[in-house]
Protein backbone atom coordinates (compact mmCIF):
# COMPACT_ATOMS: atom_id res chain seq x y z
CA UNK A 1 0.00 0.00 0.00
CA UNK A 2 1.69 3.35 -0.98
CA UNK A 3 1.17 5.94 1.84
CA UNK A 4 -1.60 8.82 1.38
CA UNK A 5 -0.05 11.91 -0.28
CA UNK A 6 1.11 14.60 1.59
CA UNK A 7 -2.29 16.63 1.09
CA UNK A 8 -3.82 14.70 3.11
CA UNK A 9 -1.69 13.39 6.42
CA UNK A 10 -2.89 10.68 8.64
CA UNK A 11 -3.21 11.47 11.92
CA UNK A 12 -0.09 11.52 14.34
CA UNK A 13 0.76 8.14 15.38
CA UNK A 14 1.86 7.44 18.68
CA UNK A 15 5.08 5.64 19.49
CA UNK A 16 4.46 1.93 20.57
CA UNK A 17 5.72 1.23 24.08
CA UNK A 18 6.94 -2.39 25.01
CA UNK A 19 7.57 -3.01 28.83
CA UNK A 20 11.06 -5.31 27.96
CA UNK A 21 11.33 -5.39 31.98
CA UNK A 22 8.85 -4.61 35.06
CA UNK A 23 10.24 -4.04 38.25
CA UNK A 24 10.38 -7.16 39.84
CA UNK A 25 12.72 -8.37 36.11
CA UNK A 26 14.52 -5.60 36.97
CA UNK A 27 15.42 -6.50 40.50
CA UNK A 28 15.71 -10.35 39.59
CA UNK A 29 18.37 -9.24 36.69
CA UNK A 30 20.20 -6.78 39.37
CA UNK A 31 20.59 -10.13 41.79
CA UNK A 32 21.67 -12.51 38.56
CA UNK A 33 24.51 -9.94 37.90
CA UNK A 34 25.78 -9.47 41.49
CA UNK A 35 26.09 -13.13 41.20
CA UNK A 36 27.74 -13.26 38.56
CA UNK A 37 30.21 -10.81 39.59
CA UNK A 38 30.95 -12.95 42.83
CA UNK A 39 31.74 -15.90 40.48
CA UNK A 40 33.77 -14.30 37.77
CA UNK A 41 35.86 -12.24 40.53
CA UNK A 42 35.94 -15.32 42.70
CA UNK A 43 33.67 -13.45 46.06
CA UNK A 44 34.37 -9.84 44.83
CA UNK A 45 37.95 -9.51 46.43
CA UNK A 46 39.52 -6.31 45.57
CA UNK A 47 36.53 -5.16 43.35
CA UNK A 48 35.49 -1.49 42.94
CA UNK A 49 32.17 -0.69 41.28
CA UNK A 50 31.73 2.68 39.41
CA UNK A 51 28.41 3.72 38.26
CA UNK A 52 28.44 5.95 35.67
CA UNK A 53 25.80 9.11 35.80
CA UNK A 54 23.19 9.47 36.25
CA UNK A 55 21.59 5.66 36.25
CA UNK A 56 24.70 3.76 36.92
CA UNK A 57 25.43 5.20 40.49
CA UNK A 58 22.23 4.10 41.92
CA UNK A 59 22.90 0.76 39.86
CA UNK A 60 26.31 0.28 41.17
CA UNK A 61 24.91 0.82 45.16
CA UNK A 62 21.99 -1.85 44.25
CA UNK A 63 25.03 -4.32 42.85
CA UNK A 64 27.26 -3.94 46.15
CA UNK A 65 23.94 -4.13 48.46
CA UNK A 66 22.79 -7.39 46.70
CA UNK A 67 26.70 -8.46 47.02
CA UNK A 68 26.73 -8.06 50.78
CA UNK A 69 23.68 -9.66 50.88
CA UNK A 70 24.65 -12.71 48.96
CA UNK A 71 28.12 -13.18 50.45
CA UNK A 72 29.07 -10.47 53.56
CA UNK A 73 31.34 -8.87 51.36
CA UNK A 74 31.42 -5.07 51.44
CA UNK A 75 32.52 -4.05 47.90
CA UNK A 76 33.51 -0.40 47.76
CA UNK A 77 31.13 2.15 45.70
CA UNK A 78 31.98 5.11 43.47
CA UNK A 79 30.70 7.27 41.16
CA UNK A 80 32.56 8.29 37.88
CA UNK A 81 31.20 11.39 36.05
CA UNK A 82 32.74 11.18 32.07
CA UNK A 83 31.23 14.55 30.92
CA UNK A 84 34.71 16.01 30.32
CA UNK A 85 35.74 13.03 28.52
CA UNK A 86 32.92 12.80 25.75
CA UNK A 87 33.79 12.94 22.34
CA UNK A 88 30.72 15.06 21.29
CA UNK A 89 31.15 17.74 23.76
CA UNK A 90 31.40 20.09 21.25
CA UNK A 91 28.44 19.22 19.04
CA UNK A 92 26.73 20.53 21.94
CA UNK A 93 25.89 23.48 24.15
CA UNK A 94 27.46 23.29 27.34
CA UNK A 95 26.75 20.07 29.52
CA UNK A 96 27.12 20.61 33.44
CA UNK A 97 29.32 18.44 35.12
CA UNK A 98 28.67 15.81 38.03
CA UNK A 99 30.38 14.58 40.69
CA UNK A 100 33.26 12.01 40.74
CA UNK A 101 33.36 10.15 43.84
CA UNK A 102 35.93 7.69 44.29
CA UNK A 103 35.70 5.30 47.34
CA UNK A 104 38.77 5.96 50.15
CA UNK A 105 40.65 3.18 48.80
CA UNK A 106 41.06 4.57 45.49
CA UNK A 107 41.09 2.16 42.69
CA UNK A 108 45.46 1.38 41.95
CA UNK A 109 45.62 -2.32 41.83
CA UNK A 110 41.64 -2.83 42.25
CA UNK A 111 39.46 -4.71 39.27
CA UNK A 112 37.11 -1.99 38.23
CA UNK A 113 33.52 -2.87 37.41
CA UNK A 114 32.24 -0.15 35.58
CA UNK A 115 28.25 0.09 35.74
CA UNK A 116 25.93 1.64 33.78
CA UNK A 117 22.25 1.67 32.59
CA UNK A 118 22.29 1.24 28.62
CA UNK A 119 24.81 -0.20 26.15
CA UNK A 120 24.36 1.37 22.97
CA UNK A 121 27.44 3.13 20.61
CA UNK A 122 30.16 2.37 23.29
CA UNK A 123 31.30 5.77 23.37
CA UNK A 124 30.45 6.58 27.13
CA UNK A 125 32.56 3.45 28.02
CA UNK A 126 35.59 4.91 25.87
CA UNK A 127 34.83 7.97 27.57
CA UNK A 128 34.93 6.31 31.59
CA UNK A 129 38.06 4.22 30.40
CA UNK A 130 40.12 7.54 29.82
CA UNK A 131 38.60 9.07 32.59
CA UNK A 132 40.19 5.65 35.02
CA UNK A 133 43.41 6.01 32.74
CA UNK A 134 43.51 10.01 34.79
CA UNK A 135 42.89 8.57 37.93
CA UNK A 136 44.68 5.87 38.44
CA UNK A 137 45.73 2.40 37.24
CA UNK A 138 42.89 -0.45 38.14
CA UNK A 139 44.47 -3.64 37.62
CA UNK A 140 41.76 -4.57 35.37
CA UNK A 141 38.48 -3.14 33.92
CA UNK A 142 35.24 -4.87 33.46
CA UNK A 143 31.94 -3.36 32.14
CA UNK A 144 28.52 -4.15 33.88
CA UNK A 145 25.28 -2.74 32.24
CA UNK A 146 21.43 -3.61 32.69
CA UNK A 147 20.75 -3.74 29.27
CA UNK A 148 22.30 -4.42 25.78
CA UNK A 149 20.79 -2.74 22.77
CA UNK A 150 23.64 -3.63 20.00
CA UNK A 151 24.85 -0.90 17.19
CA UNK A 152 27.92 -0.60 19.05
CA UNK A 153 30.77 1.82 17.29
CA UNK A 154 33.70 1.11 18.63
CA UNK A 155 35.20 -2.37 19.46
CA UNK A 156 33.67 -2.91 23.43
CA UNK A 157 31.80 -5.30 24.86
CA UNK A 158 30.52 -5.93 28.18
CA UNK A 159 31.15 -8.52 30.61
CA UNK A 160 27.82 -8.56 32.36
CA UNK A 161 24.52 -8.19 30.53
CA UNK A 162 20.96 -8.03 32.62
CA UNK A 163 19.35 -8.50 29.26
CA UNK A 164 20.24 -8.27 25.04
CA UNK A 165 17.57 -5.87 23.73
CA UNK A 166 18.01 -6.42 19.72
CA UNK A 167 16.63 -3.13 18.57
CA UNK A 168 16.44 -0.54 15.41
CA UNK A 169 18.22 2.72 15.35
CA UNK A 170 14.55 4.25 15.61
CA UNK A 171 14.00 3.11 18.67
CA UNK A 172 14.98 4.07 21.91
CA UNK A 173 15.60 2.39 25.12
CA UNK A 174 14.29 3.83 28.27
CA UNK A 175 15.08 2.58 31.98
CA UNK A 176 13.88 4.29 34.52
CA UNK A 177 14.99 3.36 38.11
CA UNK A 178 13.45 3.88 41.88
CA UNK A 179 16.18 6.17 42.49
CA UNK A 180 16.10 8.90 39.67
CA UNK A 181 12.89 8.58 38.86
CA UNK A 182 10.55 7.10 41.45
CA UNK A 183 10.22 3.32 39.53
CA UNK A 184 11.80 0.47 38.19
CA UNK A 185 11.10 -0.42 34.11
CA UNK A 186 12.93 -0.86 30.97
CA UNK A 187 11.14 -0.32 27.95
CA UNK A 188 11.26 0.30 24.01
CA UNK A 189 10.24 3.29 22.79
CA UNK A 190 9.39 3.91 19.06
CA UNK A 191 9.47 1.81 15.94
CA UNK A 192 6.62 2.88 14.22
CA UNK A 193 5.78 0.46 11.36
CA UNK A 194 6.11 2.12 8.40
CA UNK B 1 25.46 29.82 28.64
CA UNK B 2 26.54 33.23 28.81
CA UNK B 3 29.88 33.63 25.49
CA UNK B 4 32.02 36.59 27.64
CA UNK B 5 32.70 36.93 31.29
CA UNK B 6 32.86 40.51 31.60
CA UNK B 7 31.12 41.88 34.83
CA UNK B 8 29.95 40.20 38.00
CA UNK B 9 26.09 41.71 36.54
CA UNK B 10 26.63 39.19 33.75
CA UNK B 11 25.90 36.38 36.14
CA UNK B 12 22.17 35.87 37.16
CA UNK B 13 22.02 33.76 40.61
CA UNK B 14 21.52 30.40 38.33
CA UNK B 15 24.29 30.85 36.31
CA UNK B 16 26.51 32.10 39.52
CA UNK B 17 25.48 28.75 41.00
CA UNK B 18 26.55 26.72 37.86
CA UNK B 19 30.27 28.06 37.93
CA UNK B 20 30.46 27.63 41.46
CA UNK B 21 29.17 24.22 41.59
CA UNK B 22 31.38 23.34 38.29
CA UNK B 23 34.46 24.66 40.40
CA UNK B 24 33.88 22.40 43.26
CA UNK B 25 33.83 19.58 40.89
CA UNK B 26 37.38 20.98 39.10
CA UNK B 27 38.67 21.51 42.57
CA UNK B 28 39.16 17.88 42.85
CA UNK B 29 41.29 16.97 40.16
CA UNK B 30 43.91 19.09 41.62
CA UNK B 31 44.19 16.05 44.44
CA UNK B 32 44.64 13.40 41.58
CA UNK B 33 47.65 11.99 39.98
CA UNK B 34 47.43 13.02 36.57
CA UNK B 35 45.80 16.99 37.13
CA UNK B 36 44.55 17.24 33.41
CA UNK B 37 41.60 17.41 31.68
CA UNK B 38 40.67 16.67 28.36
CA UNK B 39 38.08 19.12 28.01
CA UNK B 40 39.21 21.82 26.32
CA UNK B 41 41.95 19.79 23.78
CA UNK B 42 42.40 21.90 20.52
CA UNK B 43 41.24 24.70 22.19
CA UNK B 44 43.44 28.05 22.48
CA UNK B 45 43.57 30.56 25.42
CA UNK B 46 45.29 33.90 24.98
CA UNK B 47 46.10 36.02 28.17
CA UNK B 48 46.51 39.48 27.14
CA UNK B 49 47.86 41.18 29.70
CA UNK B 50 48.47 44.84 29.91
CA UNK B 51 49.07 45.58 33.03
CA UNK B 52 51.44 43.04 35.26
CA UNK B 53 50.09 40.89 37.34
CA UNK B 54 51.33 37.38 38.32
CA UNK B 55 48.72 35.59 40.57
CA UNK B 56 46.01 36.50 37.88
CA UNK B 57 48.10 35.32 34.74
CA UNK B 58 49.32 32.27 36.46
CA UNK B 59 45.76 31.25 37.61
CA UNK B 60 43.97 31.94 34.31
CA UNK B 61 47.18 29.81 32.80
CA UNK B 62 47.08 26.98 35.24
CA UNK B 63 43.48 27.03 34.89
CA UNK B 64 43.74 26.54 30.58
CA UNK B 65 46.72 24.07 31.28
CA UNK B 66 44.60 21.47 33.06
CA UNK B 67 42.01 21.87 30.72
CA UNK B 68 44.58 21.04 28.09
CA UNK B 69 44.18 24.40 26.14
CA UNK B 70 46.84 25.73 24.45
CA UNK B 71 47.89 28.79 26.09
CA UNK B 72 49.37 31.80 24.62
CA UNK B 73 51.03 34.29 26.96
CA UNK B 74 51.29 37.89 25.23
CA UNK B 75 52.50 40.74 27.42
CA UNK B 76 52.08 44.13 26.69
CA UNK B 77 55.67 44.67 27.64
CA UNK B 78 58.07 43.76 24.82
CA UNK B 79 55.42 43.23 22.51
CA UNK B 80 54.08 45.32 19.25
CA UNK B 81 52.17 47.16 21.69
CA UNK B 82 55.50 49.33 23.13
CA UNK B 83 55.66 50.12 19.33
CA UNK B 84 52.52 51.94 19.60
CA UNK B 85 49.36 49.26 18.36
CA UNK B 86 46.21 49.17 19.41
CA UNK B 87 44.02 47.33 20.97
CA UNK B 88 41.75 47.02 17.89
CA UNK B 89 45.04 46.10 16.08
CA UNK B 90 46.24 43.77 18.69
CA UNK B 91 42.81 42.05 18.42
CA UNK B 92 42.68 41.60 15.22
CA UNK B 93 45.85 39.44 15.36
CA UNK B 94 44.59 37.18 18.19
CA UNK B 95 41.85 36.67 16.15
CA UNK B 96 43.81 35.75 12.90
CA UNK B 97 45.55 33.21 14.90
CA UNK B 98 42.36 31.62 16.13
CA UNK B 99 41.99 32.32 19.87
CA UNK B 100 38.63 30.51 21.28
CA UNK B 101 39.49 32.74 24.51
CA UNK B 102 40.91 35.69 24.84
CA UNK B 103 41.80 36.46 28.44
CA UNK B 104 42.08 40.59 29.02
CA UNK B 105 43.90 42.73 32.00
CA UNK B 106 43.63 46.43 30.93
CA UNK B 107 44.51 49.48 32.57
CA UNK B 108 41.74 51.46 31.15
CA UNK B 109 37.74 50.82 32.21
CA UNK B 110 35.76 48.97 29.76
CA UNK B 111 38.60 47.93 27.34
CA UNK B 112 37.43 43.99 27.40
CA UNK B 113 33.76 45.35 26.33
CA UNK B 114 35.38 46.65 23.24
CA UNK B 115 37.64 43.71 23.11
CA UNK B 116 34.21 41.67 22.72
CA UNK B 117 33.13 42.70 19.67
CA UNK B 118 36.45 42.82 17.97
CA UNK B 119 36.69 38.69 18.46
CA UNK B 120 34.66 36.02 17.50
CA UNK B 121 35.86 33.94 20.55
CA UNK B 122 35.01 34.47 23.99
CA UNK B 123 36.61 37.49 26.32
CA UNK B 124 36.97 37.29 29.82
CA UNK B 125 37.63 39.87 32.13
CA UNK B 126 40.95 39.39 34.24
CA UNK B 127 40.20 42.99 35.31
CA UNK B 128 39.55 46.32 33.64
CA UNK B 129 41.29 49.85 35.18
CA UNK B 130 38.86 50.39 38.51
CA UNK B 131 35.59 48.71 37.29
CA UNK B 132 35.81 45.26 37.22
CA UNK B 133 37.27 41.56 37.90
CA UNK B 134 34.37 39.11 38.13
CA UNK B 135 36.46 36.09 38.33
CA UNK B 136 38.13 37.28 41.77
CA UNK B 137 34.74 37.90 42.73
CA UNK B 138 33.39 34.49 41.73
CA UNK B 139 36.82 32.93 43.49
CA UNK B 140 35.65 35.29 46.34
CA UNK B 141 32.25 33.48 46.77
CA UNK B 142 33.32 30.29 45.94
CA UNK B 143 36.03 30.60 48.90
CA UNK B 144 32.67 32.08 51.35
CA UNK B 145 30.61 29.55 50.38
CA UNK B 146 33.27 26.73 51.14
CA UNK B 147 34.01 28.18 54.62
CA UNK B 148 30.62 28.96 55.70
CA UNK B 149 28.76 26.17 53.67
CA UNK B 150 26.39 29.36 52.00
CA UNK B 151 25.76 32.77 50.75
CA UNK B 152 22.23 33.73 51.44
CA UNK B 153 21.87 36.34 54.12
CA UNK B 154 25.70 36.17 55.07
CA UNK B 155 27.01 40.00 56.31
CA UNK B 156 30.47 40.67 54.28
CA UNK B 157 32.11 44.18 54.94
CA UNK B 158 34.07 45.16 51.92
CA UNK B 159 36.87 47.61 53.88
CA UNK B 160 39.10 49.95 52.35
CA UNK B 161 40.10 51.90 48.79
CA UNK B 162 36.33 51.03 47.10
CA UNK B 163 36.60 53.68 44.92
CA UNK B 164 39.73 52.35 42.91
CA UNK B 165 38.91 49.11 43.69
CA UNK B 166 37.51 46.46 40.86
CA UNK B 167 37.54 43.73 43.32
CA UNK B 168 34.84 45.67 45.30
CA UNK B 169 32.91 46.56 42.46
CA UNK B 170 32.20 42.86 41.10
CA UNK B 171 32.25 41.94 44.58
CA UNK B 172 29.36 44.05 45.56
CA UNK B 173 27.27 43.26 42.16
CA UNK B 174 27.74 39.20 42.85
CA UNK B 175 27.23 39.08 46.14
CA UNK B 176 23.97 40.91 45.81
CA UNK B 177 22.65 38.47 43.23
CA UNK B 178 23.74 35.29 45.45
CA UNK B 179 21.72 36.97 47.96
CA UNK B 180 24.60 38.13 50.79
CA UNK B 181 24.56 41.61 52.59
CA UNK B 182 27.07 43.96 51.85
CA UNK B 183 28.46 46.95 53.87
CA UNK B 184 31.31 49.07 52.35
CA UNK B 185 33.56 50.11 54.80
CA UNK B 186 36.24 53.17 54.36
CA UNK B 187 37.37 56.96 54.78
CA UNK B 188 34.77 59.01 52.86
CA UNK B 189 36.96 60.07 50.24
CA UNK B 190 37.70 56.99 49.18
CA UNK B 191 34.09 55.46 49.11
CA UNK B 192 32.31 57.16 45.88
CA UNK B 193 29.10 59.36 46.23
CA UNK B 194 26.17 57.00 45.65
CA UNK B 195 27.30 53.78 45.04
CA UNK B 196 24.85 51.73 46.70
CA UNK B 197 22.70 53.47 44.84
CA UNK B 198 24.72 52.90 41.66
CA UNK B 199 25.43 49.24 42.15
CA UNK B 200 23.50 47.37 44.59
CA UNK B 201 20.37 49.03 46.17
CA UNK B 202 20.97 46.50 49.09
CA UNK B 203 24.69 47.70 50.26
CA UNK B 204 25.55 49.63 52.77
CA UNK B 205 27.89 52.22 53.57
CA UNK B 206 29.92 53.01 56.70
CA UNK B 207 32.80 54.83 58.00
CA UNK B 208 33.87 53.32 61.09
CA UNK B 209 34.69 49.73 60.91
CA UNK B 210 34.90 48.53 64.54
CA UNK B 211 31.16 49.27 64.44
CA UNK B 212 30.41 47.02 61.67
CA UNK B 213 33.14 44.33 63.28
CA UNK B 214 30.55 42.55 65.35
CA UNK B 215 28.31 41.75 63.29
CA UNK B 216 29.65 40.54 59.80
CA UNK B 217 30.57 36.74 58.66
CA UNK B 218 32.90 37.96 55.80
CA UNK B 219 35.98 40.95 56.42
CA UNK B 220 37.36 41.50 52.77
CA UNK B 221 40.16 43.94 52.89
CA UNK B 222 41.52 45.94 50.34
CA UNK B 223 44.89 46.61 49.22
CA UNK B 224 45.67 50.07 49.30
CA UNK B 225 47.39 50.37 46.31
CA UNK B 226 50.78 52.84 47.10
CA UNK B 227 50.06 55.36 44.42
CA UNK B 228 47.54 56.94 46.20
CA UNK B 229 49.26 56.94 49.34
CA UNK B 230 50.81 60.50 48.18
CA UNK B 231 46.87 61.49 46.85
CA UNK B 232 45.54 63.07 49.65
CA UNK B 233 43.00 60.48 49.97
CA UNK B 234 43.82 60.00 53.66
CA UNK B 235 46.06 62.08 55.85
CA UNK B 236 49.31 59.60 56.47
CA UNK B 237 49.44 55.83 55.98
CA UNK B 238 49.34 55.58 60.12
CA UNK B 239 46.30 57.12 60.15
CA UNK B 240 44.79 54.67 57.74
CA UNK B 241 45.93 51.49 59.47
CA UNK B 242 44.63 53.18 62.69
CA UNK B 243 41.13 53.72 61.51
CA UNK B 244 41.09 51.34 58.93
CA UNK B 245 43.71 48.73 59.28
CA UNK B 246 42.35 44.49 60.22
CA UNK B 247 45.06 44.08 63.27
CA UNK B 248 44.49 41.63 66.63
CA UNK B 249 42.57 43.68 68.46
CA UNK B 250 40.20 43.54 65.48
CA UNK B 251 40.00 40.23 64.65
CA UNK B 252 39.32 39.29 68.06
CA UNK B 253 36.20 41.81 67.80
CA UNK B 254 34.73 39.70 65.17
CA UNK B 255 32.46 36.94 65.70
CA UNK B 256 33.84 33.28 66.22
CA UNK B 257 32.86 31.70 63.06
CA UNK B 258 33.69 34.82 60.15
CA UNK B 259 36.57 34.52 58.28
CA UNK B 260 39.00 37.17 56.40
CA UNK B 261 39.89 37.62 52.89
CA UNK B 262 41.81 39.75 50.95
CA UNK B 263 42.81 39.19 47.26
CA UNK B 264 45.97 40.02 47.53
CA UNK B 265 48.79 41.32 46.83
CA UNK B 266 49.06 42.18 50.39
CA UNK B 267 50.59 45.40 52.35
CA UNK B 268 51.27 43.84 55.51
CA UNK B 269 51.15 46.57 58.07
CA UNK B 270 48.86 48.64 56.31
CA UNK B 271 45.62 47.48 55.91
CA UNK B 272 46.58 44.32 57.64
CA UNK B 273 49.08 43.20 60.10
CA UNK B 274 50.81 40.28 59.90
CA UNK B 275 48.83 38.45 62.88
CA UNK B 276 45.66 39.01 61.02
CA UNK B 277 47.22 37.88 57.34
CA UNK B 278 48.65 34.33 58.93
CA UNK B 279 45.72 33.89 61.38
CA UNK B 280 43.67 30.30 60.68
CA UNK B 281 40.86 32.65 59.93
CA UNK B 282 42.36 33.88 57.29
CA UNK B 283 41.54 32.41 53.61
CA UNK B 284 44.27 34.07 51.41
CA UNK B 285 46.30 31.60 50.48
CA UNK B 286 43.04 29.75 50.06
CA UNK B 287 41.97 32.24 47.99
CA UNK B 288 44.58 31.49 45.62
CA UNK B 289 43.74 27.92 44.91
CA UNK B 290 40.05 28.27 44.67
CA UNK B 291 40.93 30.82 42.06
CA UNK B 292 42.36 28.28 40.17
CA UNK B 293 39.07 25.77 39.98
CA UNK B 294 36.96 28.74 39.43
CA UNK B 295 38.96 30.00 36.61
CA UNK B 296 38.89 26.42 34.87
CA UNK B 297 35.19 26.14 35.74
CA UNK B 298 34.88 30.03 34.00
CA UNK B 299 37.15 28.82 30.95
CA UNK B 300 35.27 25.11 30.16
CA UNK B 301 31.23 26.59 30.47
CA UNK B 302 32.53 29.29 28.14
CA UNK B 303 34.48 26.98 25.72
CA UNK B 304 33.45 23.23 26.86
CA UNK B 305 30.77 23.23 24.25
CA UNK B 306 29.35 24.81 20.99
CA UNK B 307 27.25 27.76 22.43
CA UNK B 308 27.59 30.08 19.45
Amino acid sequence: MACPPAAHPSPPRQPTVKVILAAADVSRVVDRIAHQILEKTQGAADTVLLGIPTRGAPLARRLAARISTFEDVDVPVGVLDITLYRDDLRRHATRAIGPTELPPGGIDGKRVVLVDDVLFSGRTVRAALDALNDIGRPASVQLAVLVDRGHRQLPIRADYVGKNIPTSLAENVKVTLAETDGADEVKLVGGVPA
Amino acid sequence: MIRHLLSGADLDAATATQILDTAAEMATVAGREVKKLPALRGRTVVNLFYEDSTRTRISFEAAAKRLSADVINFSAKGSSVAKGESLKDTALTLQAMGADAVVVRHPASGAPHRLADWVDGSVVNAGDGTHEHPTQALLDAYTMRSRLGRLAGLHVAIVGDVLHSRVARSNVLLLSTLGAKVTLVGPPTLIPVDISAALAPGADVSYDLDAVLPGVDVVMMLRVQRERMNDSYFPSAREYARRYGLDGPRLRRLPEHAIVMHPGPMNRGMEITPEVADSPRSTIVEQVANGVSVRMAVLYLLLGGNNR
